[in-house]
């Protein structure tokens, strides 16, 4: 195994390993006549070897960033740097062998197997893509894999119907570490599981970042999951990041009204005298990425909204070292006071 | 606990499958030994086995477990909505005194949605695309209520501003498609409401939902429960939302009801190990980084189910003995769990 290691150290490590620029993904309406601003200017690197989560609403543009990290999609606006190398200014067959070092996993475990493939064939199926080794060689690297995220050989004849959900997740994993990628990009890959096997897929995920040194991009609407496996989180809100900084800080100090709110609202299993009352229920639901609000994005519904939120974009800024944030108000201490709590103060 | 309802009043003296002792109060229903199966083409596949549970006027009780667990073809069986063809009900269900179970299918239309509804997890494909919301929740009223059209119309704006929607007016005239996520499954609570029904079985209802949309959800579900006396049943796998929104928690694993208690005192001290098992899987609980508790296995298929405890074989507190029949076993403050050890484990719960 040592030599996949050394394939996976030798660059990425000064830099970022993905780097994000002023990025904007756009997509024509059904009619033509408008746009959908599914990304509109996101900035942001991720670090070789970490986890990195991405946590946000529904329409967001979380998986849709998924996609574009690694190649699905191309970029109508900026940048998606590889290590520093910019994949649009590469040729066909340089990109085709670029791209297998980032690999994504998608959220429904039976829609990215073919039911009529056996588990084998479909794991050695990206070998074969790319053309490596023969038929024996290929085969016993499929084995080889399967073995290592948890599955008896025995799987590798079967066919996907044959296997539970989290089994079938495993699968999915095994078939892209047999392209030994440096990226994967999760996109709500434990969100199907049952929660009593979400923790051993999620487990498999830790020792095998540790094992091949992977970075991980981690999309989820799971917040306990995000904040238990990321080094950083990122919050996307409408097409734009409101906050991004190491785990521990955005779950614990959150910056930004959003993400405060966004935190609150998750269930905690609590008996009622551990539960303290800290909820913030968000008004309506987030507006449609065809015409986005002024300004701030999240102003319609932020509890903290100015008058100078509606004018003015908020820059995307350092308030901490290795924490930024999107919002005129927000400060090292926290996220700007609640308009309500404030009013009922004074 | 901020609901009207006192929790161990109704629940103190009713344990599963136990004879009503006559001092609580008349439950709102009893399921008492229910068993479903299924008919294949190799024979009757068993689905669930003698589950018991009664629930109280205006209570609210959390249904957990993992999928294949039987959680969602029990509420499915208490409006009857299983196909009659293939599903084969035993045992009975009583509602307010009456058996469900064996009742004439036009009397049991007069009961759904009168006098139980239930709302799904996918709002969308309940919704009719092509009928107005107001249309759909008036026919809901009309088929119990003699009113004209013009006051079906008016009961529907009535419901769709007291599930929280905003310009009712206008938005009873639209259809399922024109509506969000959050705005359809609140179209389905005003539509299963609108009858003010006594209970209300609600399957998943926040799953296909954000953190911040479920929020709002299960907040207006426990105030109108609160508000009108609806009970409600809450299947879900999300331990969370049972927390938040409910009274009790009942815990099922492979067909068979394997624990019911208050929920506070499930939380904190879970006396069967699946329940402990499920909630000490939460990310939350474990330290950052380190490493997630899981249980081990998965749940046996229906034609393969063993003798005695059905957990045993992903049982870290399995031992000789359990693969006797497990009676659900008392503990006092209207609990109980199908473990013969329960009075000697002392199992984590959700609280470090």
């Amino acid at each position: 195994m040592s030599g996949m290691r050394d394939h996976n150290r030798n660059s990425g490590i000064l830099s970022g390993i993905l780097a994000v620029r002023d990025l904007r993904i756009l997509f024509p309406t059904r009619d033509g006549r408008d746009t959908v601003k599914a990304i509109d200017g996101m900035d942001f690197e991720v670090r070789a070897g970490e986890t990195f989560g991405i946590i946000g609403e529904s329409g967001s543009g979380k998986t849709t960033l998924g996609r574009a990290l690694v190649s699905l999609l191309p970029p109508s606006h900026g940048q998606i740097l590889h290590d520093g190398t910019d994949l649009a200014a590469l040729s066909t067959s340089a990109f085709r062998k670029h791209r297998r070092d980032y690999q994504i996993i998608f959220q429904d475990p039976n829609a990215a197997l073919n039911p009529r493939m056996t588990i084998i064939d479909s794991v050695v199926e990206p070998l074969e893509i790319m053309g490596e080794g023969d038929h024996a060689s290929r085969h016993r690297r499929g084995i080889e894999v399967l073995e290592r995220v948890g599955l008896a050989a025995e799987a590798a004849d079967r066919y996907p119907h044959q296997l539970s959900g989290g089994q079938k997740q495993r699968v999915n994993i095994a078939r892209v570490l047999t392209l030994r990628p440096k990226v994967i990009v999760c996109d709500e890959v434990v969100a199907a599981l049952d929660v009593s096997i979400r923790g051993d897929v999620l487990n498999l995920f830790a020792d095998l970042q540790r094992e091949f040194g992977l970075t991980y991009v981690f999309i989820t609407h799971d917040i306990s999951v995000v904040s238990h496996i990321s080094d950083r989180i990122a919050v996307t809100y409408l097409g734009k990041l409101m906050e991004l900084g190491p785990a521990e800080d955005v779950v614990e100090r959150p910056l930004h009204p959003y993400t405060r709110a966004l935190l609150s609202a998750e269930p905690l299993p609590l008996p009622s005298h551990l539960r303290v009352d800290r909820r913030i229920i968000l008004e309506g639901e987030i507006p449609s990425p065809v015409a986005p609000p002024s300004g701030c994005r999240f102003r319609t519904r932020c509890p903290s909204v100015q008058p100078r939120c509606a004018k003015e974009v908020p820059a995307w800024r350092d308030v901490k070292p290795g924490h930024r944030v999107a919002c005129h108000f927000a400060t090292a201490d926290g996220p700007p006071p609640d308009n309500q709590k404030a009013q009922r103060a004074s | 606990m901020t609901g009207a309802i006192d929790i161990s009043a109704p629940t103190a003296t009713r344990v599963a499958g136990m004879p009503d002792a006559g001092v609580s109060p008349q439950p709102l229903l009893e399921v008492r030994d229910l068993s479903l199966s299924f008919a294949t083409a190799r024979g009757a596949l068993p689905i669930t086995r003698n589950v018991n549970f009664t629930i109280a006027p205006g209570e609210r009780v959390g249904l957990v477990g993992e999928s294949g667990c039987g959680k969602t073809v029990t509420g499915l069986s208490l409006l009857r909505l299983l196909p009659p063809q293939s599903a084969r009900i035993q045992g009975d269900i009583l509602f307010n005194g009456t058996n469900l179970a064996t009742l004439s299918p036009r009397r049991m239309r007069a009961v759904r949605g009168r006098e139980i509804a239930m709302i799904f997890q996918e709002p969308m494909s309940a919704l009719d695309p092509v009928f107005t919301v107001g249309d759909q929740i008036s026919e809901a009223y009309r088929i119990h209520f003699p009113v004209s059209r013009a006051e079906g119309r008016e009961r529907a704006i009535a419901a769709l501003r007291e599930v929280g929607i905003p310009a009712p007016e206008r938005r009873c005239d639209e259809y399922p498609h024109q509506l969000s996520g959050g705005m359809r499954q609140r179209v389905m609570i005003a539509m299963a409401l609108i009858c003010k029904p006594k209970l209300l079985v609600a399957d998943e209802p926040t799953t296909a939902l954000d953190v911040t949309v479920q929020a709002q959800i299960t907040d207006l579900l426990r105030s109108l429960s609160e508000r009108t006396g609806t009970a409600l049943i809450f299947i879900t796998h999300d331990l969370g939302v049972v927390a938040e929104t409910c009274t009790r928690m009942i815990t099922m694993y492979a067909g068979e009801v394997v624990e019911d208690a208050p929920v506070d005192d499930v939380l904190t001290r879970p006396r069967h190990p699946y329940t402990s098992g499920l909630l000490r899987s939460l990310p939350s609980l474990s330290p950052r980084r380190g490493v997630l508790a899981s249980i081990p296995g998965r749940v046996p298929s229906p034609n393969a189910m063993p003798a005695g405890c059905r957990f045993r074989a992903r049982c870290s507190h399995a031992v000789a003995g359990c693969e006797q029949k497990q009676p659900m076993v008392e503990s006092g403050n209207g609990r109980a769990a199908r473990c013969w050890r329960a009075p000697e484990l002392v199992l984590p719960g959700a609280v470090n």
